[in-house]
């Protein structure tokens, strides 16, 4: 590498924040969980992955967290994603592929809004958070 | 770049390394490229975490999976379940009973009272890569000192921060860099103190080798500051894989332009230069480090002419040591009302503390200034391991002194430490427990200190020795009861009219322990009895007959067959074999074993 400027150094700072944004897990307030079970790996649920990590990326995103998680038991509408934005309702979006994906990212997260046709559930109650089942 | 699905970070720590970390490493990469997750994984090996306690330690993005004690063989299993299948290896975890909504890294407690500056990016970034320095805000403070600052505005900004010297005195930064400023030689020299040599004391070492660039960046604007174009860093042999990381480093920043000629394209030039030590305690004092730099023998001299006017080859230089070099650009770049928020009144900032000894958690803490012995010992440190009770804390290693119980609740500071006959020292912390022996304890630091006098002052050479003896007839049994007396005596000569900090410091521990626990000292004198039986000579190992099973691990166990004894029979330890290594007692499993 060459020796830098002032603007290159500071160009080369704000690319390379990107970066490491991504990998700092602090203030992320937005969460997505993709169902990684055996159902929805074979449903494509690896593809919906990646295509949500791409589309975040192009979106210029970095208050998202992308995980992973188990069956969600839903398994008739893998692959299955849980979507939680603070201020809205929680909601487990099926048959999401890399299309539905990426309207995930554009309307639910950027504009808001739920993408309706593939609004499935609402996570269940926790009943061991909320002290057993009544 | 291109974004990845899953970060691994894997600590490169020289405690981790030494738990193979680094096969780690390279097993992940394999295993990684052997899935076909290559370019979705990102796998970066990082500096200390500083929860060495439980390393090899491995964490994986986004989930904030906190994987322990973690061996090779298992990168496999991280990667086909964790990566390939999203399911956490919870038997790996930090907590398994909480696998289910397990903590993520700030609700451990070993992390929570714990307030990153020095070690920002220690267990963050990937310390060979100055591209990820430089994302977190790296160089960022030498922007402003070479664009924007002018040299008074530099010192003015360590002036505001309060910041103090890590290294021992606590002497105001600030005060030094303005003194080699106005001295009226041009040429001037920065220097960092990298001699880390307190037995237990890592500190130092673990920021050159998580951050090294912070140290260079921070050289750099003190270069700038005092009107000096070329720095040193005095480190020693023993720590290879810090001079490695420093070596990349500088590489990386001089490629870059950022050390050199005409840093980013300015007329200010900057250059370092890394000078190996020996591992000589006494080059860590500051005049001994300067000759050792010279190529001289490391020997102290005199004070005044102190190095901020009379350095490095007889010219003006500074002179910090890696924590307080680690603050600088932090300071400069958010300024240092910023820092001087954190702390207290007359201590700012935070301090790094090295956990070591009797305790459960052991490892790297930086905690704010003013914070209180108990929460670093009990809410960090997790307290006394295997449950035996608290007895003293030694800080500032063989230059300290020992903090009782009774002042668990005092606030870390320089003041308050001072008060208790201690000092801040470079951050060494060694908790004891009920079984460690004050008089024993004070002897072993001694011995350390005589070892390392330099000789040159008699007060250190011949009162260190005089000290040694005292203590050692004691630990035998064979002391007298003005030999507390004496060493009184001896000890206040030689804090008054040794040459260099080593000797003046070197009776502290011994001071402090017989201020403190008096009692056992005349225990050993009067009674010969070690109450904590830990001076061999005063104690003998004892079996008891009611408690005894006769199982024989004992004797099968005893390193010279002094125990005898039929199966299902009480056994019996032979006063004159027993060498009395503590064996037999730590391996009975029925309490029968006891010293008197």
């Amino acid at each position: 590498m060459a020796k830098m400027t002032l603007e290159e150094l500071r160009k080369l700072r704000d690319e390379q924040k990107k970066g490491l944004t991504r990998r700092d897990m602090e203030n992320k307030d937005t969460q997505i969980i993709i169902g990684m079970g055996t159902c929805g790996i074979a449903a494509g649920a690896k593809e919906t992955l990646d295509a949500f990590i791409q589309e975040l990326e192009e979106c210029e995103l970095d208050n998202v967290r992308v995980t992973q998680t188990g069956c969600m038991g839903l398994c008739y509408v893998e692959p299955t994603v849980e979507v939680i934005v603070p201020d809205m309702p929680t909601v487990i979006y099926g048959k999401v592929d890399a299309e539905v994906a990426r309207k995930i990212v554009r309307k639910h997260i950027i504009n808001k809004a739920l993408v309706n046709d593939h609004v499935y559930d609402k996570p269940a109650a926790d009943i061991v958070d909320k002290g057993g089942a009544k | 770049m291109s974004a990845y699905n899953h970060y691994i970070l894997v600590c490169g720590g020289t405690g981790c390394e030494a738990g193979k970390s680094d096969q780690i490493y390279k097993n992940l990469i394999h295993e990684c490229e052997k899935v076909g997750c290559k370019g979705k994984t990102q796998i970066v090996k990082t500096g200390c975490f500083g929860f060495c306690e439980q390393g090899p330690i491995v964490k994986v993005l986004p989930e904030e999976s906190f994987y322990v004690h973690v061996k090779p063989e298992d990168a496999k299993e991280i990667i086909e379940e964790h990566i390939v299948k999203g399911r956490e290896v919870t038997r790996l975890l930090y907590d398994k009973a909480e696998s289910k909504k397990r903590a993520a890294i700030d609700e451990i407690d070993f992390y929570q009272k714990q307030f990153r500056v020095v070690l920002r990016n220690c267990g963050v970034i990937d310390p060979e890569n100055i591209n990820e320095y430089i994302a977190r805000d790296g160089y960022v403070g030498l922007e402003k000192a070479v664009f924007d600052m002018s040299p008074e505005d530099i010192i003015e900004e360590v002036k505001k921060s309060g910041l103090r010297g890590r290294g021992g005195a606590g002497f105001p930064t600030w005060m030094k860099w303005n003194f080699t400023k106005g001295a009226a030689e041009p040429t001037k020299y920065i220097v960092c103190n990298a001699d880390e040599g307190d037995p237990g004391a890592y500190m130092d070492r673990s920021t050159l080798e998580g951050d090294p660039h912070s140290i260079l960046e921070a050289m750099t604007i003190a270069g700038k500051a005092v009107g000096a174009s070329y720095g040193y860093i005095y480190i020693r042999a023993e720590y290879p894989l810090a001079i490695n990381r420093l070596k990349i480093a500088m590489k990386q920043a001089r490629e870059m332009g950022l050390l050199g000629d005409n840093i980013l394209g300015s007329d200010f030039s900057f250059d370092i230069e890394i000078r190996l030590g020996a591992g000589a305690f006494v080059c860590g004092e500051e005049t001994a480090l300067l000759r050792s730099i010279e190529g001289e023998r490391g020997m102290p001299t005199p004070r005044p002419p102190f190095p901020a006017t009379h350095g490095a080859f007889g010219k003006p230089s500074v002179i910090n040591n890696v924590e307080t070099w680690a603050n600088i650009p932090v300071i400069i770049h958010k300024g240092g009302d910023w820092f001087s928020k954190i702390g207290t009144e007359d201590s700012k900032g935070t301090k790094v503390f090295a956990l070591t000894g009797k305790i459960r958690n052991s490892g790297l803490v930086e905690v704010p200034m003013g914070t209180t012995l108990r929460e670093i010992v009990f809410d960090i440190g997790g307290g006394i391991a295997n449950g035996k009770e608290f007895k003293a804390v030694q800080t500032g290693g063989p230059s300290g002194g020992v903090i009782t119980k009774d002042y668990l609740d005092t606030p870390i500071d320089y003041i308050h430490l001072k008060e208790l006959g201690s000092i801040m020292g470079s951050g060494g912390m060694i908790v004891m427990d009920e079984d460690d022996c004050m008089v024993d304890i004070a002897k072993f630091y001694l011995g350390f200190c005589v070892d390392e006098s330099c000789g040159k002052c008699a007060p250190c050479r011949i009162g260190g020795r005089t000290l040694y003896n005292i203590l050692d007839r004691i630990t035998k049994g064979e002391g007298e009861l003005d030999d507390i007396q004496k060493i009184k005596e001896v000890g206040h000569a030689m804090q008054k009219a040794s040459l260099c900090g080593l000797g003046q410091t070197a009776p502290n521990p011994v001071l402090s322990t017989l201020h403190y626990f008096e009692d056992e000292y005349k225990a050993h004198i009067k009674d010969h009895r070690c109450p904590a039986g830990k001076c061999k000579k005063l104690i003998s190992y004892h079996i008891l007959a009611d408690k005894c099973i006769g199982c024989g691990l004992c004797a099968r166990r005893c390193p010279v067959n002094a125990i005898e004894g039929e199966i299902r029979q009480l056994h019996e330890i032979d006063q004159d074999t027993c060498i009395k290594c503590g064996e037999c007692y730590s391996v009975c499993k029925f309490d029968a074993v006891y010293v008197r």
